[in-house]
């Protein structure tokens, strides 16, 4: 049993390099960055390749018919990462690329938390945490009802399942046994004001999920062909809810940033530290 | 009327296939036939008030209306993140029902008495707030809530009330119906809602015994308020009183005086609130006990009204306000 934060290092991943894919996505968050001045930095980092992936390789959707009812449904619940889902919504041409520029502005649709019927592919609007679980196992118990085969896929922070309202959730999606839901958990272990370890112990997170009887496994959430062989499989067992924990770095790809709990966000963002963004991005 | 409002659900769901119920820890057998009948449309999710919010918002988005019910203090106070941001921001048609709305658990305590539920739901843009009077108009509420798009706060009284309203007044959520009218429009008008309607009525009547002629209209619905009627019986009012079974920060009267005031100006009558004053009721006993802790009872809303009316004569309007701002 660890006695104090210093005493349990960051779990070492052995991820492979961020091949160029990852970094000009990481490149349009900064875009994103420069054009709003602020911008939940780390907490959008660490999402890049969860994302990704879903998009990529995993999810079913019409960029041009975002309300397509065979879709499946993606909740980011962690809504201060929106900059992560705005940047694949964007380049899979649900809006414009350059709507990214607009981030925060006064007449943006891309506000610092997203939000649905705004944005399109915006599920449901998050930046409260501790909703998206709710939200998507209601979503999953009413697809599932109407004998449709879309999937829903929710997106936590490990702060924010601090929330007792995850807990309920997760009990509840137990109880129905919703195959068809899944729930990430973007485990940075960093939240706002420091190491998840000092500030709220999630440990064992694994084991919390599995005894409230969902399927889990984790994976290092920055492995691009790791993430796509465990999301491909989802779900993971036909008569329960998937866990999939993604082992993720806070700011990940922005050398000086990474692990760093004082670039969960950030405001009042200059040129300066644009040009620093992209040359650690280089 | 909660009996009449479940029984309403089944019979909405037997009616429209995306009607479901999604309760939290309620009494055993509750809506068993509905279980029965449509198992995929019936949950009973346990103790857990901000989970039952967000699944119902969740069913909501794939087309459901979801009857989601508990007690009112846990409903509104419990969740209220959960039903600001699931169902108000997005605007889905959720309807909650909040057994023992106001007093009802008089017994029960503080902590069971929803005495700021109007309030707190008023102030959630998209809401809907309603209280109906009775069993009878519970139904004609339930018949409404099917096609009415956005999220409805539905409170509920103890059951077995008295039956006052009356089915050729006709019933439209957002339209407040006058239940009796003065012979004069230079009278009082009592302007109450829920149960305090029908207290309202029966001191209408011991008012009438004394020769004083007054108003009775009933706001079913809180939120949207019908604001054409206040001003119909407002305008040419004596004194205008407003009865609710909830504390008076922000509830209806507060929404009346908004309105009097705002649309009125110097030209407004004088405003008395009847409810209760800022605090938590540390009495127990029964819900009649509390009305008459805090002046609800029929009686007591009389002599309301005659003390007002008293005070009018005396010293004019700007002296009632400031009578009636010195005892709040």
């Amino acid at each position: 049993m660890a006695t104090s934060a210093e005493a349990v290092p960051f779990i070492k991943l052995a991820t492979p390099p961020l091949d160029q894919r990852s970094k000009y996505l990481r490149k349009l968050v900064v875009r994103a960055l420069e054009g709003g001045e602020r911008g939940h930095i780390g907490s959008s980092m660490s999402l890049i390749e969860i994302m990704r992936v879903l998009y990529d390789d995993v999810l079913r959707y019409r960029p041009s018919e975002p309300e397509w009812r065979d879709r499946d449904r993606m909740i980011l619940s962690k809504g201060h990462g929106c900059i992560a889902l705005y940047v694949l919504l964007a380049d899979k041409g649900f809006f414009p690329l350059d709507t990214l520029d607009t981030f925060c502005r006064r007449d943006s649709i891309l506000g610092g938390h997203p939000e649905a019927g705004k944005v399109p592919g915006v599920e449901a609007s998050t930046g409260a945490l501790g909703h998206g679980l709710s939200i998507g196992l209601g979503m999953a118990l009413g697809v599932r009802m109407q004998k449709r085969d879309s999937r829903v896929i929710v997106v936590l922070g490990d702060g924010e399942i601090d929330e007792g309202s995850v807990w309920e959730a997760a009990m509840c999606a137990g109880k129905h046994r919703l195959s068809n839901l899944t729930a990430v958990i973007d485990y940075n272990k960093v939240q706002s004001a420091g190491p998840t370890r000092e500030i709220q112990d999630l440990e064992p997170l694994a084991d919390k999920w599995r005894a409230f009887n969902f399927a889990t496994v984790e994976v290092d959430g920055h492995d691009v062909e790791a993430l796509r062989g465990v999301f491909r499989r989802l779900p993971l067992a036909q008569d329960r809810p998937t866990a999939v924990i993604c082992h993720t770095v806070k700011g990940k790809g922005i050398g000086f940033a990474e692990n760093d709990a004082n670039w969960h966000h950030k405001s009042k963002i200059n040129k300066d530290l644009i040009a620093k963004l992209h040359e650690a991005l280089e | 009327m909660r009996q009449t409002c479940l029984n309403m659900v089944y019979d909405l769901a037997r009616r429209d296939e995306r009607v479901v119920f999604v309760g939290s820890d309620l009494s055993p057998g509750l809506l068993a036939d509905m279980k029965r009948d449509m198992p995929e449309r019936w949950y009973m999710e346990g103790i857990t008030e901000q989970n039952l919010i967000g699944m119902s918002a969740g069913l909501a988005k794939e087309g459901y209306i979801p009857y989601s019910n508990t007690i009112a203090t846990f409903i509104t106070r419990r969740c209220y993140e959960q039903v600001a941001v699931d169902l108000c921001l997005h605007d889905l048609p959720v309807r909650l029902i909040a057994n023992g709305g106001g007093l009802v658990y008089a017994p029960l305590g503080p902590t069971h008495l929803a005495i700021e539920d109007i309030a707190i739901m008023r102030a959630l843009p998209n809401m809907t707030v309603t209280a109906v009077c009775d069993a009878k108009e519970m139904i004609r509420l339930m018949n409404a809530t099917l096609a009415w798009p956005h999220p409805i706060y539905i409170r509920l009284a103890k059951g077995g009330d008295p039956v006052v309203s009356r089915d050729d007044l006709g019933f439209a959520i957002g339209k407040a119906i006058p239940m009796r009218r003065a012979r004069s429009r230079h009278a009082a008008v009592l302007m109450s809602t829920g149960v305090m309607t029908t207290n309202s009525l029966a001191a209408a009547e011991l008012l009438a015994k004394d020769g004083i002629d007054v108003s009775v209209v009933h706001f079913h619905t809180i939120k949207p308020l019908d604001e054409a009627a206040v001003l119909d019986f407002a305008r040419d009012a004596d004194l205008v009183v407003t009865v609710e079974e909830g504390i008076r920060i922000g509830g209806l009267g507060s929404a009346i005086t908004d309105v009097v005031v705002e649309q009125l100006g110097t030209s407004a009558p004088p405003v008395r609130r009847l409810g209760l004053p800022d605090e938590f009721p540390h009495n127990y006993g029964l819900q009649d006990d509390l009305f008459d802790i805090y002046g609800l009872m029929p009686a007591q809303i009389a002599a309301s009204v005659r003390g007002a009316l008293k005070d009018k004569a005396a010293t004019g309007v700007a002296a009632v306000n400031a009578s009636i701002a010195a005892r709040a």
